[in-house]
């Protein structure tokens, strides 16, 4: 099986800096992938570089056999990659229902969109419930639901989330998953850079640990959950 | 369904009411004067170059302090080429269009450097640009070309260019008037139905832009840049745009500007008028046509309607004697309102109802 999205030898500098540093993995179709890391170790560099937010200094990234490193953002869109960014990036003036047909912005199938928006609510019948109301007076959690959903209009084959729990408290946290659970078994390939290593390792197939802008260790989500030293740095001991 | 009929009746109620009214201003104005009718002219223009600049700023979130460059450009575009100072006189379906185009064009040439700029930074750099025609409008009335001796004046410098035509409809010249059924219609009172006819044109072609495909993308950039990307909107070309179809409205209201004073000169297209522009924008209701157009009717008729209160005949009669110069009083009151508006209703006199929610608290 050939990877769905492949990387290899990525580098990604600001000014003289190296923020990553040659770095290789690949996620395969229908896989559950996650980057995590501490703060600082480079996740969200990568991910803008793999979405075209940033030009990479170096290295290559594939996606099904085509070369889409350096393609701009909104390009991406159009292959079927989805990225529901950092910090949520709801739009906080338009109302729920306007946030989610903005997903399918790039698309103009619009009975088909509807039917998506409806499966969008009925996944999350919390979106449902809000509607109307506007995206900036969402709780966080909301917020990250609804950007996740919004995404997922785009049709995406491949989902990067950049830390989806980020500011969440446990509760939403686990709602989130849930919802990125769901997503994936529908089949979707999905990305996660998340900077809690025990959740994201849960719901993950595979894992990589990104360390100062290096992959140190990279496995099967369980044997890196069981793993010494990813317990002492990442999982509290 | 029976009160969204009744709802639907008073609408339309409501804008027939307001289209006699609009038609019958002019007439009411003339009675105070001619000079009222130029006021009410002259805030036609501030109504679409408002309307203009709302798209730029409060449709897609650019600040731009230099928007008073596009009304100078459609001002000269009509004053070079309907005037004596080269003897050409283009009619106006050529200039006006024209205006526009190379307005727009303008906007795009501001637009392109600036693409990755936000914020304050954007703020300075279109301050700069606004700066940098009102400067080459009094400047390029001595140009020779590299080893030539030939100086050639283009713009007459500072001294402006007068003695430009005016509308001009197949023959028939609108400055000087005409008589219907016994009512006579003076010249700047058919300039009046000229402008709403384009102040009207430029409401629905605003209107229709921000309920676009494009107008989502702008509403998308203003809120998240980044967001905006990963909905696959082309933000680099949303943003070109949204300073081209700005710079439109600003540049067929310099056109017309220019048709009815007769005159233009570097002077009038200021850092203030931009500021000026921008305030109508902000203070009516960012994003929200009825709120703009408030906003460009009330502070351009504000000042006049205060120099005539802070007349030094009405100081006289109140105090007995003359306590403020009329002009300083005349901007100090018009201050003082800018500050109580913006401290009281902080989304804008009429704002739109999803900006009011967001600023003022309180859930659609």
């Amino acid at each position: 099986m050939s990877a769905t999205l492949e990387v290899k030898q990525l580098e990604v500098a600001y000014g003289g800096i190296k923020a990553i540093k040659k770095i290789d993995f690949h996620v395969n179709e229908g896989e559950l992938v996650t980057l995590i890391g501490a703060n600082g170790a480079g996740k969200s560099s990568t991910l803008r570089a793999l979405s075209g937010l940033i030009k990479p200094v170096g290295g290559k990234v594939t996606y099904k056999g085509q070369d889409i490193t350096g393609v701009p953002s909104h390009a991406l869109v159009g292959l079927g990659i989805a990225l529901c960014p950092e910090g949520r990036g709801v739009f906080k003036r338009l109302d729920v229902h306007e946030n989610l047909l903005m997903g399918a912005f790039a698309r103009n199938d619009k009975a088909q969109i509807m039917r998506e928006v409806d499966e969008i609510y009925g996944m999350i019948p919390r979106l449902k419930e809000r509607t109307k109301q506007l995206a900036g007076t969402l709780s966080g959690g909301e917020q990250q639901m609804l950007a996740i959903g919004r995404a997922m209009l785009a049709q995406p084959k491949l989902l990067m989330l950049d830390e989806p729990s980020m500011g969440l408290a446990p509760l939403m946290v686990e709602k989130i998953f849930e919802i990125i659970r769901l997503i994936a078994k529908r089949g979707t390939t999905i990305l996660l850079i998340e900077q809690n290593a025990q959740l994201a390792l849960e719901h993950a197939s595979r894992g990589y640990v990104l360390e100062s802008g290096e992959i140190k260790m990279t496995g099967e989500a369980k044997a890196l959950l069981a793993d010494p030293r990813v317990k002492e740095a990442y999982l509290g001991g | 369904m029976n009160s969204l009929l009744q709802n639907k009746r008073n609408q339309i109620i409501a804008i027939v009411a307001l289209g006699i009214f609009l038609l019958i201003l002019p007439f009411l104005a003339g009675m105070l004067g001619q000079a009222w009718v130029r006021i009410l002219n002259i805030t036609l223009l501030y109504v679409m170059l408002a309307l203009g600049l709302n798209v730029v700023v409060g449709v897609a979130g650019l600040l731009d302090l230099g928007y008073v460059a596009f009304y100078a450009v459609g001002a000269y575009v009509w004053a070079l080429l309907a005037s004596q100072h080269f003897d050409l006189h283009y009619p106006w379906w050529v200039l006006l269009p024209l205006g526009a185009f190379l307005a727009a064009l303008a906007g795009l040439m501001l637009g392109a450097p600036v693409l990755k700029l936000r914020g304050d930074y954007l703020a300075i750099v279109t301050l700069g640009f606004g700066e940098i025609i009102r400067i080459l409008m009094n400047n390029l009335d001595k140009v020779s070309l590299p080893g030539g001796d030939t100086v050639y004046n283009i713009t007459n410098g500072p001294r402006g260019i007068t003695g430009i035509d005016g509308l001009n409809f197949f023959g028939f010249k609108l400055s000087k008037g005409i008589e219907i059924f016994g009512l006579p219609v003076s010249g700047l009172q058919l300039y009046y139905f000229v402008f709403l006819a384009f102040a009207c044109f430029s409401v629905w072609m605003v209107y229709n832009l921000q309920h676009s495909r494009l107008g989502r993308a702008w509403q998308a950039l203003r809120e998240d840049e980044i967001a905006a990307k990963a909905m696959g909107i082309n933000v680099r070309n949303v943003k070109l745009a949204a300073f081209a179809f700005g710079a439109l409205t600003g540049g067929l209201a310099g056109g017309l500007f220019a048709a009815m004073q007769g005159f233009v000169s570097p002077e009038s297209f200021g850092l203030l008028e931009s500021v000026m522009i921008l305030a109508m924008v902000v203070l009516g209701g960012m994003g929200h046509i009825p709120g703009v157009i408030l906003g460009a009717v009330l502070l351009s008729a504000m000042p006049e309607v205060i120099r005539y209160a802070a007349d030094e005949n009405v100081q006289q009669k109140v105090f007995g004697f003359v306590v403020v110069a009329p002009e300083v009083l005349r901007n100090l009151i018009f201050s003082l309102a800018m500050i109580l508006i913006m401290l009281y209703k902080p989304a804008g006199l009429w704002p739109s109802p999803e900006r009011k929610a967001e600023l003022e608290g309180d859930r659609v």
